[in-house]
């Protein structure tokens, strides 16, 4: 057989696999992918459009995408790189059209995980706690509390979002930084900024409850 | 980074993702974990960081309803059958 081209595939033999069951209309293949991802895509809808039902719908639209794009899809990425880009675009529209503002949208600023004053600022200590973090009083069963949960989603709400995406992809669906770096088109090493300060801000969002 | 000198607890706290990730240098990680040898304020906030991690995680949707997969496979067969 003659090789085609080079289109350079980023497919996974399996990835070929239900790449190509799809196309052959495959009921089980399609049944197979929306269990595997459909949780992760709600999850990350989630995101954006803040609602359950809303988030739903987008899942839906963004599986209809899926379906009707997979004859031209090319595999420059991964299924799953796919897959989440045109969930994250069915998010950003849907979103947009609601008039909320949208995630992705706005630039990482250069601040601090922790406020620069809670450091001393001089002397031989400087640099070092002067006002330290305060103990966790029983976290493992506070952070299960519904108080924990909703100060968690506030603050990532509140996040810039580049950087709630990252932590959403990361922390709340088991992404690994790989995934996340593909399916938003950033470094690795951004990505890892992003982390960095989505996480920094969370644990300061939770201090003042779970030390209480 | 200069070598001879010790991280600062400020230092710290904005290594620790990188840390997490296995993202410093042999000689990076011996320092930052020679300072936690010394510094129980940030082995906390070290612990806090991995806490928060955990609490986020428990925010995750629960599955798709059996509705909603319902109706992703009834669209499936419409578009099978198009």
């Amino acid at each position: 057989m003659e090789p085609e081209a080079t289109v350079v595939s980023a497919l996974s033999a399996e990835d070929e696999r239900l790449v190509d069951a799809l196309r052959a209309r495959d009921e089980a293949a399609f049944t197979a992918l929306v269990d595997e991802y459909g949780r992760s895509m709600l999850s990350l809808a989630r995101l954006f459009v803040r609602n359950r039902s809303v988030a739903e719908e987008v899942v839906q639209e963004a599986w209809l995408g899926v379906l009707r794009g997979i004859d031209r899809f090319e595999g420059r990425s991964s299924l799953k790189t796919w897959i989440f880009r045109i969930l994250t675009n069915a998010a950003k529209t849907r979103a947009e059209r609601e008039g909320r503002t949208m995630p992705f949208s706005s630039f990482a600023d250069d601040e601090r995980g922790v406020d620069p004053d809670r450091f001393l600022n001089e002397g031989r200590w400087a640099g070092h706690w002067v006002t330290p973090p305060s103990p966790w009083e029983q976290p493992e069963g506070r952070l299960l509390a519904g108080e924990a949960r909703a100060l968690i989603d506030l603050a990532i709400t509140e996040l810039p979002g580049p950087q709630a995406a990252v932590i959403t992809m990361r922390d709340l669906i088991g992404f690994d930084s790989t995934d996340v770096c593909n399916v938003l088109e950033i470094t690795e090493s951004n990505q890892r900024v992003l982390l960095h300060r989505a996480r920094s801000k969370v644990r300061q969002a939770l201090e003042e409850y779970m030390s209480a | 980074m200069k070598l001879s000198r010790d991280l600062t607890c400020k230092e710290v706290v904005e290594l620790v993702t990188e840390y997490l990730e296995g993202g410093l240098s042999t000689v990076e990680r011996d320092r930052f974990e020679e300072h936690l040898g010394f510094c129980d304020w940030c082995v906390r906030y070290l612990d806090q960081i991995r806490l928060t991690v955990e609490g986020v995680w428990q925010l995750r949707e629960e599955d798709l309803s059996p509705e909603l997969k319902e109706d992703l496979l009834s669209a499936f067969r419409n578009w099978r059958d198009e």
